[in-house]
């Protein structure tokens, strides 16, 4: 018998009078659920989980509590609202009415960038799948899932646009997503970042701040696009990746003030002695994950990225709210480059750059949770501050890669940054030692790991000894 | 300022691009381009792209895997880089090129790229192509050269040609002509992916004929050694021959002077012409192979063979307003009789074998090589067999009926040997005598009843081997006016009107390849939606979009 799927998937985008689409949804339902119960979170079908789940687009549907089954997550499918007379702000066709079907000299450039996006959703999910083995709390067990859940909605949302809008080349595109795994050396996913492990939870909350901040910046730049579809999707997920962010941020900032309280208790700085991780740690592990984020933005001068804009694909982050022409063939920008093996202020071309524009954006915001860490640390009475490190830090893609600079800026000998390496950068020792402190999940309410400190508040402003997640 | 002079001579231990290595009987061309290591400054060779350099490098492994190689069954071509085949000609390199360096860069690709198969098909060289991540555009040409394509089956990795989408261009290593006509590709297949810039990869890749076979990225570098080894194996080439040594072909410039061991470039720059002039033998014919082999670089037809080439090389890069190429020899002809006799006679021995198909290949760069080709037949000349094959590729040649006043060089001759009948058919598949009498194809089967006979100018005027044969009170006037005229007329008309007529016959997959980059290249090249300011190919890289004239001609 045919499942009901207009049921089974939420949704604003009128499934039910879409025959064609339902099929081919239907087709893919089946395979996404194989997918989740063997590479999503590892032993978790029968949990019931405190979720958060969208039903509708505004601003009462998007946040419904409940206990959930996670296979049985109603991953659906939501666009933001539609503004009928939305026109295409930039580029080439600046000013015409945004498409509403994808146009055919384009297919294969929205294609490529919608695979791109929908490949880090799965990726993240894969990487996370042993977490909940470790996790430091309830709260913070429900918190994983519920970014897992998010990221296969995300997932959902990219495969409706490539089943409604690209053919039989979008439907095998959405069977790829699947069979690419996180790490698989046959079949990786396409980013380098998303085939990295995520071990431990200091690498999970920093991979969250920094990692799926990138993410909420390409989501921003195609929540300009003037495909619409994929438009008012992104704007819609947006919402969602800044509960990631925001894990990510509360995760490390509860970190740090355990690692303060013990500082100042002991009155030591080597708090590793106590089961916690030192703020040099900390240091070290911001300082990887800030630089190979910093990759995923791509190359300072990218045709792709140019291409990208003319076209009107894909703009600038807050497009709209940027006070120029919007086509900027004429226009420049100051970018930092190499040359001659120095780092120089180059005025280039505003299209070739556009990367490195989004780039500095998320660097900005990059430094507002800083800012709340080390209020943690300075509110403590302690002398130490982290900090972001120079841009051309530990970097593999663009013109810093092919220097050897330290996090303050200044540039070495490839001789002389490895022997100083272990000094910015988590050795294998550090990240043993964070390991060591992944012990067997922490699942009685209200009790948190040692080395992390409770939240100020729980989810949907539930009490501290909530059961978020119960195990049956 | 005038460009630097591109010098074709190189060897592994100078090479900036290619890694050369050999095991069990095969040979690994991997691929690891060195960014700042272009030929001409203002480009970086990214991502694995090449220029002519990175070309040069690529067509001396492949000349040397031949002849310092008979243990060789199998020939690897793979790449270094992660997850990056090769992405094709460098477009900024094309960008910053004269029109004729592009259309001479592709000339020489495309000799390279048939290189590739005349060793896979005459040599029992075959050639593998490991693909592990993108091959757009060239990338994917050069693979198409090959017998056999492997690809990464990791759900990235394709293959692509994305000129026309991209750059308003077209394939321009025979891309197109291969697809359909090496490959079999259906054409309605071949045309979606022709006009897909990220093209295909995978099942439907395999399906659709464009790659051989799938393998998961971790078993491509294992899988191929293996398949590449199963093919040496099966190679009959002499697992136990010693090879010769090719050193760099020695050249002196004395002015406009040219030298080279049995040949001398002159360039008269007033009339824009050069005068190449062959010398003969200047021994016997050694007796047998293993002398031969012994002789090794220093062979007399190999040596001339490689001074030949890389004077057409040298003038069609480096001399391009050198619109005339003059044909002169000088020597014995009996000796080259010789020779060509004892060619062949050991024409089972891998590496005469070798030489032969060399000559071969050095006569079919003179046929399309874009210059007027003038053969002079002039007294103590010796255009016998393989020499003779020059005269033949001639647009036009003049041969004296008598001798100068004054002078004892003995009368001009010409013959014909077995060599004239077969082993160095044209690109069109026919001998250079089948392709100029056409009209009459029994012709050749009378001329071969004169092999050997030392024929004056009356009787190759007759049986058809020579233009004109003026005697000495005209002979310098008609030779100067024919040559000063060449020089008067348009080179773009020129090169049309040649390449048109020299290529009579059948077409064939490297006809075709010739005749089509030349149309391409002269029409789409030099069109404004290519290269006009708003063109495709001008803007690429700079993120704005083409503007196309869209009236179809």
């Amino acid at each position: 018998m045919a499942i009901d799927y207009t049921q089974r998937i939420p949704n604003n985008v009128d499934l039910s009078s879409d025959r064609r689409l339902q099929r081919a949804l239907e087709n893919w339902q089946p395979r996404f659920l194989d997918w989740w119960r063997t590479m999503g979170p590892d032993g978790t079908s029968n949990f019931d989980v405190y979720l958060r789940t969208a039903i509708s687009a505004d601003a009462n549907g998007w946040a419904n509590f409940g206990y959930v089954k996670m296979p049985d997550y109603r991953w659906g499918i939501f666009l933001a609202g539609q503004d009928p007379n939305r026109v295409i702000a930039y580029g080439d066709n600046k000013g015409k009415p945004a498409w509403q079907e994808v146009p055919g000299e384009l297919r294969s450039t929205l294609r490529r960038l919608i695979v791109t996006q929908g490949d880090t959703e799965p990726a993240s999910v894969e990487q996370q799948r042993l977490l909940g083995k470790t996790a430091p709390s309830l709260y913070d067990l429900r918190n994983v899932f519920q970014i897992n859940c998010e990221e296969g909605r995300h997932l959902w949302a990219m495969v409706y646009l490539l089943h409604a809008y690209f053919g039989r080349d979008g439907r095998e595109e959405a069977e790829m997503l699947l069979e690419r795994h996180s790490g698989d050396p046959d079949k990786p996913r396409i980013l380098g970042a998303f085939n990295e492990k995520t071990p431990d939870w200091l690498s999970f909350f920093m991979f969250t701040y920094f990692t799926d901040r990138d993410g909420k910046y390409q989501l921003a730049s195609l929540a300009e696009s003037g495909f619409d579809p994929l438009a008012r999707s992104c704007r819609f997920m947006l919402i969602e990746e800044a509960h990631h962010m925001f894990v990510g941020e509360s995760g490390v900032q509860r970190i740090v003030q355990r690692t303060c309280e013990l500082m100042k208790e002991h009155k030591t700085d080597d708090v590793r002695a106590f089961g916690a991780i030192d703020l040099a740690t900390i240091q070290k592990y911001l300082n990887f994950h800030f630089s190979v984020s910093l990759d995923l933005f791509g190359q300072e001068a990218s045709t792709n990225a140019a291409n990208y804009y003319t076209m009107g694909v894909k703009g600038r982050y807050l497009e709209t709210r940027i006070g120029d022409d919007h086509v900027l063939t004429g226009s420049t920008f100051d970018i930092d480059t190499v040359e001659d093996g120095r780092i120089v202020r180059k005025t280039v071309p505003a299209l070739a750059s556009l990367n490195e524009r989004l780039r500095n954006d998320y660097v900005e915001d990059c430094a507002k949770g800083l800012r709340l860490w080390n209020k943690v640390i300075a509110d403590a009475g302690l002398d130490f501050e982290l900090k972001l490190p120079h841009r051309a830090f530990n970097r593999r893609i663009g013109a810093f890669s092919e220097i050897h600079v330290s996090p303050d800026g200044a540039v070495m000998s490839a001789e002389e940054w490895k022997a100083s390496a272990h000094k910015w950068l988590p050795t294998d020792e550090d990240r043993a030692y964070v390991t060591s402190l992944m012990g067997p999940a922490v699942i009685e309410p209200g009790k948190f790991a040692n080395w992390i400190a409770p939240p100020v508040r729980g989810i949907n402003n539930q009490p501290a000894n909530f059961e978020y997640v119960r195990f049956n | 300022m005038a460009d630097a002079l591109i010098d074709f001579r190189t060897q592994p231990s100078r090479y900036k691009h290619w890694k050369l290595s050999t095991e069990k009987g095969v040979a690994y061309l991997t691929m690891d381009v060195n960014e700042d290591g272009g030929l001409r400054p203002g480009y970086k060779l990214k991502l694995n792209s090449y220029d002519l350099g990175v070309d040069i490098e690529l067509a001396d492994a492949i000349q040397r895997l031949r002849f310092e190689h008979p243990e060789i069954g199998a020939v690897v071509i793979r790449s270094q880089r992660d997850r990056i085949f090769c992405s094709g000609a460098n477009i900024n390199m094309l960008g910053l090129s004269s029109h004729d360096h592009k259309v001479n860069f592709c000339k020489f690709t495309n000799e390279t790229r048939l290189a590739i198969e005349d060793a896979t098909e005459h040599s029992d060289q075959t050639y593998i192509c490991s693909i592990n991540g993108i091959a757009a555009g060239g990338g994917y040409e050069l693979a198409l050269a090959c017998d056999q394509i492997l690809l990464a089956d990791d759900g990235s990795s394709a293959v692509s040609l994305p000129e026309l989408p991209l750059l308003a261009v077209l394939p321009g290593t025979g891309g197109l002509t291969r697809l359909v006509d090496k490959r079999l590709v259906r054409r309605d297949h071949a045309d979606f992916f022709c006009t897909t810039a990220e093209g295909l990869r995978g099942k439907r890749a395999q399906q659709w004929r464009l790659v051989d076979k799938l393998i998961p990225p971790s078993k491509l570098a294992d899988e191929t050694k293996k398949i590449a080894e199963d093919v040496a194996r099966k190679s009959k080439r002499p697992k136990d021959a010693k090879g010769i040594a090719l050193p760099d072909v020695e050249r002196t410039f004395d002015g406009d002077t040219l030298r080279y061991p049995h040949l001398t470039v002159e360039i008269d720059r007033e009339r824009r012409a050069a005068h190449f002039r062959l010398g003969g033998p200047t021994a016997p014919a050694p007796a047998d192979a293993a002398a031969v082999h012994a002789q090794g670089a220093a062979f007399w037809p190999l040596a001339l063979a490689r001074a030949l080439d890389d004077a057409m090389m040298h003038l069609r890069l480096n001399e391009t307003e050198i619109g005339t190429w003059v044909l002169h020899s000088q020597g014995d002809p009996a000796a080259v009789e010789a020779f060509d006799a004892l060619l062949a006679r050991e024409a089972s021995n891998w590496l005469v074998r070798e030489i032969v198909l060399y000559w071969k290949r050095t006569l079919k760069r003179l046929d399309v090589s874009s210059r007027s080709l003038i053969a002079l037949v002039e007294p103590g000349s010796c255009f016998a067999g393989t020499l003779l094959e020059l005269v033949l590729a001639a647009d036009r040649s003049y041969m004296l009926d008598g001798v100068f006043e004054g002078s004892n060089l003995p009368a001009a001759t010409i013959r014909l040997t077995g060599m004239n009948f077969g082993p160095y058919p044209m690109g069109n598949g026919l001998t250079r005598l089948a392709t100029r009498f056409l009209a009459e194809p029994e012709h050749v089967d009378v001329l071969k009843k004169d092999i050997g006979q030392a024929l004056d100018s009356g009787q190759c005027d007759d049986l058809g081997l020579v233009t004109f044969t003026p005697d000495d009170i005209d002979w310098e006037d008609e030779v100067r006016l024919a040559i000063e005229e060449r020089a008067g007329f348009s080179p773009d008309g020129l090169i049309g009107m040649e390449s048109n007529l020299r290529f009579a016959g059948p077409e064939t997959m490297e006809t075709k390849i010739f005749a089509r980059l030349s149309a391409w290249q002269n029409w789409i090249f030099q069109r404004p939606n290519a290269t006009g300011p708003e063109g495709a190919l001008k803007l690429y890289g700079t993120g704005k979009q083409a503007k196309y004239d869209r009236k179809r001609a």
